[in-house]
């Protein structure tokens, strides 16, 4: 048997830029512009067979191959970390087939792939922020027929999502919805803002350009940056940003988003920044939090 | 054989289209925006600009339609080589190329249905120059307000009252291009 590639270089030059054939990414780059030019509408494209399984990223994957450029930097999160077998994977995936720069740092980042968190840091006019969406549509969960919830669309008829955030409120006195929290975008679309933790939904009006891939469900939605993105609510029941009623205990910051983390079999819990770069930025810069410790010292 | 039709492609097409689909992604999220495009060397009357966003967003599967002058021998072989878009009547299109002149009322474009307002043409419209002198243009993508050298207002601005239907444009002209989705409001002079 004869191998056509016998040097890792050969190897890698056998992958098209970015892994996907031309075809594909003009196909792709089309439902993009699409998207941009109808904010929050979803619009369909031929998904295709990605080397990891559906719920990894695909559809943002697939965004990402098709908006990379050689010159481009990457990071990639997954709930905001950048350590997570996820992240690093797709940043590998990357790596080896476009050959790109990749960093950990969100202001050194042009291209940023995301799993259910926008970074602490704000994002500036030249950088673009692609979002993994396993289920796009708002309403799929309230009616499970896709041709009924395209006619909602073209009709504006939102009503149910109301009934459903209401339901909430009957039941447990607020709106108890905490992530995927169903946004409208330039009053006109109902749009999933992919499972973010409301927290983060008010960071959707921003300088960057905001891309969803979705790609078992084949779809790709967009937000271009300044475009009004608001969370659903009600006058008397008004949107609330909430996170955990803490601080960081590594980095002291009050200001991002926590995760709770237990510590051992006796309930010893532990909240920590979500975004692991703004933590390790923050304790670069000596904040220390409640259980944490100088940095330098913590270097083994 | 007229081998000149061969040429004018992008050299490394991966890189080329990756980059110039930067660009024109930039615009349409950037209404005003003015950004340079270069790879592909196209036969006139295509400017540069126009011929690299027809080698980066069309292939076989988008009916194109080129309006007037744009509509001669050179450039269908040259777009039959390098890109193989069928040249169709307008009304089929799902891209335009031509000068506004050309174009005429562009009424019968497709705009998309209520349930797909995706399908709707985007009309590559080439003009003589390309500047930020012209009306104020507000909406999605600009922070304040930019203003473009549209070769038209009331076009435009009842283009943007179908929304979510409607056209998307791009303007070219030489190297220099510049978008102007359906979302975007123009302000009268």
């Amino acid at each position: 048997m004869t191998h056509l590639y016998t040097t890792p270089e050969a190897e890698m030059n056998a992958y098209n830029f970015a892994y996907l054939d031309e075809q594909t990414k003009r196909m792709i780059r089309r439902a993009i512009l699409k998207g941009l030019a109808i904010p929050g509408y979803q619009v369909p494209f031929a998904s295709r067979e990605m080397p990891m399984p559906y719920g990894w990223g695909t559809g943002g994957v697939q965004v990402s191959a098709a908006v990379l450029m050689p010159e481009d930097t990457l990071k990639v999160i997954d709930q905001g970390a950048d350590d997570t077998t996820n992240a690093v994977s797709i940043r590998k995936f990357f790596e080896k087939t476009a050959g790109i720069a990749t960093t950990e740092q969100t202001t050194k980042a042009s291209v940023i792939q995301t799993r259910h968190r926008i970074p602490e840091a704000a994002l500036s006019e030249g950088q673009i922020l692609v979002y993994q969406v396993p289920i796009p549509e708002p309403l799929r969960f309230l009616e499970p027929s896709e041709v009924e919830t395209r006619k909602m669309h073209s009709l504006e008829e939102y009503g149910l999502m109301h009934v459903k955030l209401y339901e909430d409120i009957s039941r447990h006195g607020a709106i108890a919805t905490a992530y995927a929290y169903p946004v409208k975008v330039e009053e006109r679309y109902v749009m999933d803002p992919s499972p973010i933790p409301k927290f983060d939904n008010p960071k959707m009006e921003m300088a960057a350009i905001q891309l969803f891939g979705a790609g078992r469900e084949q779809r790709i939605y967009a937000i271009p940056p300044y475009t009004q993105v608001v969370s659903l609510d009600f006058d008397d029941f008004p949107f609330e940003a909430s996170k955990a009623d803490h601080a960081c205990d590594l980095c002291g910051a009050d200001d991002s988003y926590l995760d709770e983390v237990i510590m051992d079999d006796k309930g010893t819990r532990m909240f920590v920044c979500s975004d692991t770069d703004y933590c390790a930025a923050r304790r670069h810069a000596g904040h220390v939090g409640a259980q944490g410790i100088p940095e330098k010292e913590s270097v083994i | 054989m007229d081998t000149d039709v061969l040429k004018g492609g992008f050299s490394n097409a991966p890189v080329q289209s990756a980059q110039a689909f930067r660009a024109i992604m930039t615009l349409l999220a950037r209404p005003g925006e003015i950004l340079g495009v270069q790879g592909a060397m196209p036969p006139a009357p295509l400017s540069v600009a126009a011929g690299v966003t027809l080698i980066t967003l069309c292939d076989p599967e988008t009916p194109l339609f080129l309006a007037g002058a744009w509509d001669c021998p050179e450039v269908r072989k040259w777009i039959a080589f390098h890109i193989g878009a069928p040249i169709v009547p307008r009304a089929q299109a799902h891209f335009a190329v031509g000068s506004w002149k050309d174009f005429g009322p562009v009424t019968d474009f497709a705009i998309g249905t209520p349930q797909y307002p995706d399908r709707s043409a985007t009309l590559i419209v080439e003009l003589e120059t390309l500047s930020t002198d012209g009306p104020a243009l507000r909406g999605p993508g600009i922070k304040t307000h930019t203003t473009l050298s549209l070769p038209d207002v009331e076009t435009f601005q009842a283009n943007a009252t179908l929304f979510p239907l409607g056209l998307d444009f791009l303007f070219t002209s030489g190297t220099s291009i510049a978008g102007l989705p359906r979302t975007t409001k123009v302000e009268a002079t």
